[in-house]
């Protein structure tokens, strides 16, 4: 009776020392595979495939703010030679029209963006005037959101705010099938 | 002299080891956490250039990688120095875009299809003649939404 009750009271332990082994070994195997890759981009939604070219000439020429870049990554807005670092204030000025200009657009919801690039043109460059383009829409957007309802745009807002100013200011976009003058 | 020699001295101080396992394993589920196992090595040689006009891709299940870039110095003899697609883990050409597409709508749930994103990982130096290409072949396969993976802009944050 003595003798049993002594192995009950022994209660049963385990080994703790090699936990800290373990966790190495887990350790150093996470730490030689990790990658911390950062998924961010610029999301966009490509127009759904057709055979003819979108006519555009049919839109007045005042609604449409057109880029060209070309194969050595040079822009030309509206006929004229820009840097791209001015292109954000450009494109912002003709979609609002602050000062109802006779040569920009009549109000933001007839305002067109044309892209046409070069084959040639570097995706550096591409990438880069499309982030303008799409800065001068975020901004107006944040402007409008901020007099509106006092908060900065988000996608985190209630939907019906987001849908009352894409609305208002929609994003449009049209590219253009390219110029094959500067392929490599 | 003895005045000098404590006894306090000849103990050597031992650091106590008990909560070493908690560090580890504070360690290993941040590394837990963060990790992507990466599934395809990168044949082609790419760089993605900066950008400030950023939104975050949220489920890694839902979007597939396109990669565009030069070969890598040792598949150069090979496939010489023209920047190339790579889909999955090997190069790819065009053609083999809605194969790639289809494979990998057939792991989502059909409820979910409308959300598959296709990340465009780009390298900054190729020029538009390709990606012209493979846009052109996502949208005559109806995938529509598109991310150009770009990096943060460290001079120019918002």
């Amino acid at each position: 009776m003595g003798k049993t009750s002594a192995r009950d009271r022994m209660s049963p332990e385990i080994n703790a020392g090699s936990m800290a082994d373990i966790a190495f070994l887990l350790l150093i195997f996470f730490l030689v595979t990790t990658t911390i890759v950062e998924d961010k981009g610029i999301t966009v939604k490509l127009p759904p495939w057709s055979e003819e070219e979108p006519d555009i000439t049919r839109l007045k020429t005042r609604n449409v703010f057109s880029v060209l870049v070309n194969a050595q990554d040079q822009l030309l807005v509206r006929g004229q030679v820009m840097d791209v670092d001015r292109l954000r204030e450009e494109a912002k000025l003709f979609i609002a029209n602050p000062y109802n200009q006779p040569d920009m657009a009549e109000k933001p919801t007839k305002a067109i963006i044309s892209l046409k690039n070069d084959r040639g043109t570097s995706y550096k460059a591409y990438l880069q005037v499309y982030n303008e383009l799409k800065a001068a829409y975020n901004e107006l957007w944040d402007e409008m959101s901020l007099s509106k309802y006092g908060v900065p745009y988000s996608d985190d807002m209630p939907f019906a705010y987001k849908k009352t100013i894409r609305d208002e200011i929609p994003f449009v976009l049209s590219e253009a099938e390219p110029t094959s003058f500067g392929e490599e | 002299m003895s005045k000098f020699t404590k006894k306090r001295g000849k103990a050597s101080p031992t650091v106590s080891t008990a909560s070493l396992p908690d560090i580890v394993f504070m360690l290993l589920f941040f590394f837990m956490v963060v990790t992507v196992l990466r599934d395809a090595e990168l044949k082609v040689k790419v760089s993605t250039p900066y950008a400030t006009e950023l939104t975050k891709l949220e489920e890694k299940s839902l979007v597939n990688y396109l990669y565009i870039g030069r070969p890598v110095e040792k598949f150069r003899e090979l496939y010489g120095t023209k920047p190339r697609l790579q889909l999955g883990d090997k190069f790819a050409n065009i053609v083999d875009i809605p194969l790639f597409l289809e494979k990998h709508k057939i792991k989502v749930p059909e409820s979910r299809h409308g959300q598959i994103t296709s990340s465009l990982r780009v390298d900054g130096e190729v020029t538009m003649g390709i990606v012209q290409d493979v846009k052109t072949q996502l949208r005559k396969s109806g995938q529509l939404k598109v991310n150009y993976s770009a990096k943060k802009d460290p001079k120019k944050s918002k």
